[in-house]
């Protein structure tokens, strides 16, 4: 047999330097040679190995499992006196022998995987087995420790609040500096529009910039975390996590209300009510004791799932295919483990089992409830929304368009317990009518046993989540709101903390972070506030071509990310900058401007709407300009706009948006209506306000819109633009008004149509700026 | 001078665009319409992990989708059995107890119903098409005939995301999105997976705009619906009153703005959207070019049919996909709605043929001549097949049929598959397969063969687990190539 000849020391020198970017680790390895089972090793292990050597046993070879320390160093079953690994012996290690290997029937990963390891790879694994192949437990499932935060001499950067400490230990460790504050104009936008998803008005940037106390900023903080466009921002989040549409999602499509939760949501971000109490509504309100309408209401999330109206379906198998929806969900929203992947088989890299999924899935079972759902009808179970509790306890909804009298209702589905209604059982393959072994609800134990005497139902399984021992729950929620404050979590995959998940960046902080988040019993608004107010949140997000060359995707923090902005905060910086923007807050979902004809390509049915509804008509008044949250989600036909823009199709739990750039976004944003008419709008204020200067008008538009004061040459290259289309316009006064045709905001008559048109044209040109649809 | 300094911004985001792509296993997508100018086509080195491993021999796809499920028994897959026992009961022996969908389940008996349509044998291969494809029988010899398709769902919305999803579930990607991922654009002025969508007089059932989703994929890879409406691509078209002229003076201004902000942040995301705003100019010229079928000659249309000369119509649609895949777009997805007879076959399947009979035949003659048909690869067929026992009332000249998952017929031509042959075989009540099954999966992994992809190979990393269009399985039909 052939064996290579073990890798040169100066290949392993550069391999390693590419191994650590690779995994985005600690420099651990390199520093010390100490190798850490959870950052070097266990990545390999479990994305090259475990598929055939780990929690799965359907799938297990040579009856090896190597995630287990145990089963690794014992000898093999079928080749007694053969260690997979034997500590501090690679050479008698039948892993390292084989990984080391290049004979295809001996080599590990087989060809036939279509799996391999890098050299760097291999040499880890040596070494690792050679330091004593020690194992530990998967970072995600061990309790978070708050450490001492590493001390900071004041030379090395501006000290804030703990997470400088962490975040400035790492940056100079990785040879880097902290970056300056970033000036006062471009604090002042990404705070605003991290914080409530809208541009500053120019009004609060004025008084910010002439403050000159030391706590101006922590003012503008405060004033942003109290204003009532903080719990929409945070919604507009949510609504990702929680799959929320106003379509059932199948087939005909229809409609479905469940936007009076969605106006719960938005009550309690603002309210800041805890953590703990926010989920456990959501996934028990029901079964709370005395259970009162608005926590009924709350329990709406496990809803959000699509619903099938489709003749001809198995009742039973959509049925089940709802109940793993809610297990799903659990598993991704609130423990960041694909849960879905043991639907069909034992994981293939998290010790979840099989039984674990579907102990898990009897919690949501026990509803009465249907596959099948005939059109028009609500899903059973559902709750009634009446005049009265429109007075009372559900007075935050914004229903009074709905519900005009004591004779109007709306029924909401909701969560209704049904104790006993049905066994549950491990289905085969996944498969709604393979019945297997019968199970009971249970937690997946390798996280944290139930505690005894919490109740087997959704409240106990609530109680367990915020169980102080539960290793998950505080540390998935801090990185979620990192990753919507920084542009990226300390663990990159927010939607997988698994043994396939990336590794945090900076450990210690996450835990820090998650640790104090439960012991400042699970405050949002300040965990918030604490990441914003830090000086690494303040840096400017300039960063040298070197800078970027380090560390391309700013894991360290070197400096503030810089990222293009969601679909939501870029149509509403162009509503709330032309003064378009109506402030109302919840309500049915409304229907703003979208091109003609896409609902009518793929629906069926006529205008009885029992097929659904068959043609998208567009709101009428201000409904039109409403927040973007509030658009109505059809899921077979989502506003495509926002598709563009990276929206995700609200089918299933999502907690992390993709950001690409593409030529149809630029299309968007040259001939969107919306953007148009915003521009307009603006053009003529602007010009009837400076009495026809263009000039100024340019300056002021720059400034609502950028939330800067544009430099002369910048205002130059704008105004020779406007001059000439002006000319141009001034010779055409047909196309100019065809120009201003535009969205149903009356035209303003005061002003000559070629100043209109060209004034039009110049600010849509700042709407379509980079550092416009940018966070920076 | 500028334009160096462009460039050079171009190159670095090009190197953190790779190093970026060096942490996903399967890489991220080349070639895209993402940043065609800076990779215009994948190059050999740089490929995704599943790229050229056989010679492909297929450099684009025109996938004809017949939504709703034609009838193979109707069409292509002669049972004469069934018109001897017209009106007698599907024996037990045959249906095996399998599940049926909700709308027979309740149904006391199974009446078989033979076709009410003349089949004869064509061309040197002799192959069996009914009166209803009068066009298409004038094909045979240079199409292929699977008969012994099967797929596992029952019912439309969670079939037609597993042929084009390779899951019942939504939520991943399409099979042209998978295709843009691995091969690119050729074509850097157009997007590289196109959709059209026609209908016809018959019992429609919806599509949800996910099925040309990317999933999980960026949603560069999105397959871009291509409309009849005087916007083609949505948000295409300039306002009225704005002209070439202003529209380019508006994007060199923002340009110029732009490089502002790139000199002072240095971020390369500046540089693509630099990149991106050109390439949306280039579309708007582009598009409407390859849209604009009025410069086709007569005979072209007299080719395709009269319908083609309506747009919107699928024959319209079909010469639209020839013009696309004379430019060299990757995949082109046409659905034509309609097929779902459950009852009135009879009637309604006379319309949905005569839609899609002539243009698809027209087609590959098309394509043949000129000269594409040996690297184009086109595909007819639904989600799934219709049964052999009538839905509802049985009468002399009427009858429905439900949904069939256990066999069905799709045909292929062009790109290396063997012309002129039949693959597979169904049983004499046309209810099961007996020779040659070709599962969804089997399906899509011979596709991606022809593109030259192995399919266990084309994979993405999400959330833990590598993805494929073929999930687990999928096994490439070898006999189905020349």
């Amino acid at each position: 047999m052939k064996r290579i000849s073990f890798v040169i020391a100066g290949l392993v020198a550069t391999t390693l330097l590419i191994v650590s970017c690779f995994h985005k680790k600690d420099e651990s390895a390199q520093t010390s040679g100490l190798i850490d089972f959870n950052f070097d090793i266990k990545p390999i292990l479990s994305d090259r190995c475990f598929k055939c050597h780990g929690p799965d046993p359907n799938n297990r070879k040579a009856d090896l499992r190597l995630d287990i320390e145990a089963n690794a160093y014992a000898a093999l079953k079928n080749n007694p006196g053969v260690h997979a690994i034997l500590p501090g012996k690679p050479d008698q290690s039948e892993l390292v022998k084989r990984v080391l290997s290049t004979d295809p029937l001996y080599m590990m990963p087989p060809p036939e995987s279509n799996l391999s390891l890098n050299d760097a790879e291999k040499y880890l694994l040596k070494k690792w087995v050679e330091q004593g192949g020690k194992y530990k437990k998967h970072w995600a499932f061990l309790l978070p420790q708050k450490v001492k935060p590493p001390a900071i001499d004041s030379d090395d950067g501006v000290v804030i609040n703990e997470i400088d400490q962490f975040i400035i230990e790492r940056v100079l460790r990785k040879g880097l500096k902290q970056s300056k504050e970033a000036d006062k104009e471009r604090l002042i936008r990404r705070i605003s529009f991290d914080l409530t998803g809208l541009p500053p008005s120019v009004a609060m940037t004025e008084k910010f910039l002439k403050d000159n106390r030391p706590n101006a900023y922590e003012i503008i903080v405060d004033s942003l975390l109290a204003s009532p466009a903080y719990g929409e921002r945070w919604t507009n989040y949510w609504l990702d996590v929680a799959r929320y549409g106003d379509t059932h999602g199948y087939q005909d499509d229809l409609p479905r209300v469940m936007w009076p939760w969605r106006d719960w949501v938005i009550k309690a971000f603002n309210e800041n009510m805890p953590y703990d109490k926010f989920v456990t509504w959501q996934l028990a309100g029901d079964l709370l004791p005395d259970a009162n309408k608005e926590q009924l209401l709350a329990s709406a999330f496990n809803r959000n799932h699509k619903i099938s109206q489709e003749g001809g379906i198995v009742d039973e198998e959509y049925r089940v295919e709802y109940v793993a929806d809610r297990a799903n969900t659990f598993g991704k929203a609130f423990m960041s483990i694909s849960m879905e992947c043991s639907r069909c088989h034992d994981h293939k890299y998290d010790p979840i089992t099989q039984k674990d999924y579907f102990s898990l899935y009897a919690f949501f079972n026990n509803l009465k409830e249907t596959g099948f759902v005939l059109n028009l009808r609500t899903p059973e179970p559902y709750m009634r929304i009446s005049k009265r509790d429109l007075e009372g306890e559900l007075k935050f909804l914004n229903a009074n368009k709905v519900i005009k009298s004591e004779k109007d209702t709306i029924l909401q589905m909701v969560m209704k317990e049904v104790p006993g209604i049905r066994k549950s059982y491990v289905l085969n393959r996944g498969a709604y009518d393979a019945h297997g072994e019968e199970v009971t609800p249970d937690v997946p134990n390798s996280i944290l046993a139930l505690k005894p005497g919490l109740p087997r139902n959704r409240l106990g399984l609530s109680q367990w989540l915020f169980d102080e021992n539960n290793p998950l729950t505080a540390r998935v929620m801090v990185n979620r709101i990192w990753q919507e404050i920084f542009g990226r979590g300390l663990v990159a995959t927010s939607e997988d903390f698994g043994n396939q998940g990336s590794i945090p960046s900076h450990p210690e902080l996450l835990d820090w972070l998650a640790v104090d988040f439960r012991e400042n019993g699970w405050d949002m608004k300040k965990l918030v506030r604490k990441m914003v107010l830090s000086a690494t949140y303040r840096q400017s997000s300039v960063a040298s071509p070197e800078l970027r060359e380090i560390d391309p995707d700013n894991i360290y923090l070197s400096h503030s990310s810089r990222y293009r902005m969601n679909s939501e905060m870029i149509r509403d910086n162009a509503l709330a900058t032309s003064g378009l923007l109506n402030k109302e807050i919840g309500g049915p979902s409304v229907k703003p401007y979208q091109p003609e004809g896409i609902w009518e390509d793929v629906s069926v049915g006529d205008k009885s709407g029992y097929r659904g509804e068959t043609s998208y008509i567009i709101d009428t008044g201000n409904l039109v300009y409403r927040r973007s949250l509030y658009t109505y989600w059809r899921r077979t036909v989502p506003p495509p706009a926002m598709i563009t823009f990276d929206n995700p199709m609200k089918e299933i739990c999502e907690v992390r948006r993709t950001r690409t750039s593409t030529p149809l976004q630029a299309l968007v944003l040259l001939n969107d209506p919306q953007i148009m008419e915003a521009s307009r709008v603006l053009a003529a204020k602007l010009l009837v306000n400076n009495k026809g200067n263009s000039r100024q008008t340019i300056t002021d538009a720059f400034r609502l819109i950028t939330s800067r004061t544009a430099k002369a040459n910048e205002v130059d290259m704008l105004e020779q633009f406007y001059t000439a289309e002006l000319v141009k316009y001034q010779q055409d006064l047909k196309s100019a008004n065809a120009v201003l045709k535009t969205g149903h905001h009356k035209i303003d008559s005061r002003i000559n149509a070629a100043n209109a048109a060209a004034m039009m044209l110049t600010i849509q040109t700042i709407y379509n700026l980079d550092e416009t649809i940018s966070r920076s | 001078m500028e334009k160096e300094i462009l460039e050079q911004k171009l190159n670095v985001n090009r190197r953190h665009f790779l190093s970026k792509l060096s942490l996903g296993i399967g890489g991220a997508a080349l070639g895209s319409l993402l940043i065609p100018d800076l990779f215009g086509k994948p190059e050999e080195d740089k490929l995704p992990a599943g790229i050229s491993h056989f010679a492909p021999r297929a450099k684009r796809v025109i996938y004809l989708f017949q939504s709703g499920a034609p009838s193979q028994l109707d069409l292509f897959d002669y049972k004469p059995l069934l018109n001897k026992m017209q009106g007698q009961d599907l024996p037990a022996s045959i249906r095996m107890g399998q599940r049926l969908t909700g709308m027979t389940s309740g149904q006391k008996e199974f009446p078989l119903a033979g076709s009410l349509f003349k089949f004869n044998q064509y061309g040197e291969s002799r192959a069996w098409v009914s009166e209803l494809m009068p066009y298409t029988s004038k094909i045979v010899d240079k199409i292929c005939f699977v008969k012994s398709m099967h797929t596992e769902a029952i019912n439309h919305d969670p079939a037609v995301t597993f042929f084009q999803t390779g899951s019942q579930q939504p939520g991943r990607p399409s099979m042209g999105s998978w295709l843009s991922y691995g091969l690119g654009s050729e074509n850097k002025n157009l997007p590289g997976f196109c959709v059209f969508l026609s209908r016809g007089k018959g019992n429609i059932q919806p599509l949800a705009s996910r099925i040309w989703g990317s999933g999980f994929l960026d949603s560069v890879h999105q397959g871009v619906q291509f409309r009849s409406a005087k916007d083609p691509v949505l948000y295409l078209q300039d306002p009225e009153g704005l002209d070439k002229v202003t529209r380019r003076k508006m994007l060199d201004k923002i340009a110029e703005l732009n490089h502002l902000q790139l000199e002072e942040f240095q971020d390369p995301e500046i540089a693509t959207r630099i990149a991106q705003y050109e390439m949306a100019y280039r579309m708007q010229t582009s598009v409407p070019e390859v849209m604009d079928i009025n410069d086709e000659p007569e005979h072209v249309f007299k080719l395709y049919g009269p319908d083609s000369m309506k747009s919107g119509t699928f024959a319209a649609n079909c010469i639209q996909a020839r013009r696309l895949a004379e430019r060299g777009v990757r995949f082109v997805q046409l659905y034509h709605m309609g097929w779902d007879q459950h009852g009135s076959l009879p009637r309604d399947i006379r319309n949905l043929s005569k839609d899609t009979d002539q243009p698809s035949a027209a087609l590959i003659m098309d394509l043949e001549q000129r000269g594409l048909l040996d690297d184009t690869l086109v595909i007819w067929g639904g989600e799934f097949g219709r049964t052999n026992y009538c839905q509802g009332k049985l009468s002399v000249d009427d009858y429905g049929r439900d949904h069939h998952p256990r066999c069905f017929t799709v045909w292929m031509a062009g790109a290396g598959v063997k012309p002129g042959f039949v693959y597979g075989e169904t049983d004499e009540f046309g209810y099961n397969v007996v020779k040659d099954p070709v599962h969804v999966h089997d399906f899509q992994a011979t596709v991606m063969h022809l593109l030259g992809i192995n399919h266990e190979k084309l994979i993405f990393k999400h959330q833990g687990r590598r993805y494929r269009l073929t999930d687990v399985s999928g096994k490439v039909v070898n006999d189905l190539f020349t």
